[in-house]
């Protein structure tokens, strides 16, 4: 584990990657002990002050502090996206090994289907959802975790089968092993590691699609603090008050790009390649 | 290879009516019904007869399936119960400018990616391949709609070179939107270039490894010979399934690229449709945005298929 992370560590990007991935996770777990003021209070006389010394970012259209904003505005958008990761991590990742140690006739059909989910705009798909539904984690998170894990079941089933079709395994088919302690004796510690890197890179993916809804107005709801939805709604007054619109953009994409780079550390790290696993 | 062609058109079909099931199963499933969800507590009397009278609600579920999926084969995708008009009249001009928008994208986004992958591909590891990477990372994971804002800051509010939001009236020609699509397209072909960029980039790097490029050094055959004869058309095929990948990205990110601009195309309309709870709008847009999908996932298999051999052998 430490070699793992001084590896991880001895790359600029990996450095990077962690350092932003680490800083943004304390601060959204700290953020009520650090924030100067209360992220949702609303001050009528301090309507859109520019950045100073009392609001180091300044004020939005409602006269709250920018700061404490941007410190609690990663706390849902982190928590549910997380939550879907390791939805979509563990249920592609079961089925992924499944379909690929048993293959034959199931395994064909069943990626016939799989195919059909990937081969459909899925963010279509969750609006439906959300328009059905209504929007809120509830209904993100489930449907989040599903169609990244349809992904995460087609690169690890495909792991899966090179696997499956070593010696160990054949061995202990050949020894009678029923099909439950092969799949997590002999499979699941061969791909755990490309697992952890694929939920770890669905992760990222995810907070970019959980900050474009709510951007649109289907993730977070008002006056929660998050990234997305203050973009939304400071975005009108761009040309005179900027700062409500640049500190959340800044928050946001640092966390994106500093996992991506984690991940892709980490992938590093243990020895696989990402390079040519980029398109599902 | 006819039978092959067959198979392909067959998946394409069979995509298209497990995507119209779910997306018809999916509004089944909620609890109520269209017309209550729509009219949300004004739900009863004679407003919601009427409205079940005109969804044609009062019938079972698999006729009013056969009739949704064969009126939209036709082009006639019912009518919209916030707009009050067939679905068919509304989405037509914002079709033809989210095409516009998305086609004028992915011909500027294609040739420039596929060149700056094989750039990057031949001149693995040093300062252009290193930039060009860094470059394609950080538009592949800053959200468009951060890409977005930070372009109408510059060049909208700084600058003033183009509208920050596209005011076109209803019915404006080709002429009208160019300078409203500028920032817009901008934006789409960024992710698209840095998608496609990263596939082909690795598709060169794996294939200038490859026995037949090694040979080709050995004989003496000028470096930028092999290149351009041997490794770009072999990089091409596997870079042909991520073009066709990326188009779905294009199609969502189109939603939110057309939201930030207040773009009149078909994105918006289903935001605002969504906004309303006009779910038969909802379904006829992503009904139409997968059929697109799935045409374009076709035409690069096709395309896939008449550029390497190897694919057309038996046992493929």
């Amino acid at each position: 584990m430490l070699k793992l992370l001084k590896t991880i560590v001895s790359r600029p990007s990996g450095a990077i990657g962690l350092g932003l991935t680490v800083f943004h996770i304390l601060m959204a777990l700290c953020a009520p002990w650090i924030a100067p003021f209360d992220p949702t209070a609303q001050n009528a006389d301090a309507i859109l002050i520019a950045p100073s010394a009392q609001h180091w970012m300044g004020t939005d259209t409602l006269g709250r502090d920018v700061f404490s904003r941007v410190l609690h505005g990663g706390r849902l958008a982190i928590a549910v996206t997380f939550s879907a990761a390791v939805l979509a991590t563990l249920w592609g990742g079961f089925a992924g090994i499944f379909f690929g140690t048993v293959g034959g006739r199931v395994d064909e059909y069943s990626m016939r289907i799989v195919d059909a989910f990937l081969s459909m705009p899925w963010l279509l798909f969750l609006l439906l959802i959300i328009s059905i539904g209504g929007a809120g984690p509830v209904t993100i998170i489930p449907t989040l975790g599903f169609f990244y894990g349809v992904a995460v079941l087609r690169v690890i089933r495909g792991a899966a089968m090179q696997v499956a079709a070593r010696d160990f395994v054949t061995a202990a088919k050949a020894r009678g092993e029923a099909l439950w302690p092969i799949l997590s004796r002999e499979m699941f510690p061969n791909l755990s590691d490309i697992l952890l890197v694929e939920g770890a890179m669905r992760w990222s993916w995810m907070l970019l699609a959980f900050s474009s809804l709510s951007f649109l107005g289907f993730g977070a709801t008002p006056p929660t603090p998050d990234w997305g939805l203050m973009v939304a709604q400071e975005r009108g007054l761009l040309s005179t008050a900027p700062w409500g619109v640049f500190w959340p953009c800044v928050a946001l994409s640092s966390l994106i790009i500093g996992i991506n780079l984690l991940a892709d550390a980490v992938g590093k790290a243990l020895g696989l390649d990402r390079a040519t696993a980029i398109a599902v | 290879m006819i039978a092959l062609i067959f198979r392909r058109f067959g998946f394409a079909a069979f995509t298209i009516a497990f995507v119209s099931v779910v997306m018809f199963a999916a509004v089944e499933a909620l609890p109520g019904n269209v017309c209550t969800s729509f009219l949300q507590r004004f739900a009863q009397g004679p407003r919601l007869e009427r409205c079940i009278e005109q969804q044609g609600l009062d019938r079972p579920a698999l006729v009013r399936y056969g009739e949704w999926v064969a009126g939209a084969a036709k082009g006639d995708f019912g009518y919209s119960l916030k707009k009050r008009k067939p679905i068919n009249e509304l989405i037509w001009e914002r079709f033809r400018n989210t095409a516009l928008l998305g086609g004028i994208a992915a011909l500027l986004a294609i040739p420039l990616a596929i060149f700056l992958g094989i750039v990057a591909g031949v001149r693995r590891d040093r300062p252009a391949d290193l930039t060009l990477s860094s470059a394609a990372m950080l538009a592949m994971t800053i959200p468009e709609f951060v890409t977005a804002t930070a372009l109408i800051y510059i060049f909208a509010v700084t600058l003033q070179w183009f509208p920050a939001v596209t005011i076109v009236s209803p019915g404006a020609s080709l002429a009208q939107m160019l300078p409203n699509i500028v920032l817009p397209v901008i934006v789409l072909s960024a992710v698209l270039v840095a998608h496609i960029m990263r596939m082909m980039r690795a598709s060169v790097i794996d294939v200038m490894a490859s026995d037949y490029v090694q040979m080709a050094r050995l004989k003496g055959v000028p470096e930028r010979q092999i290149i351009r004869k041997h490794v770009v058309p072999n990089a091409m095929i596997p870079a042909l399934n991520v073009i066709a990948l990326t188009i779905a990205w294009l199609l969502a990110g189109v939603v939110v690229v057309e939201k930030v601009f207040n773009y009149p195309g078909l994105g918006t309309l289903m935001i605002q449709a969504i906004y309303d709870r006009d779910l038969p709008m909802v379904q006829a847009i992503a009904l139409i945005f997968s059929v697109i999908y799935v045409g374009v996932n076709l035409l690069a298999d096709l395309a896939a298929l008449a550029l390497d051999p190897r694919l057309r052998r038996k046992g493929h």
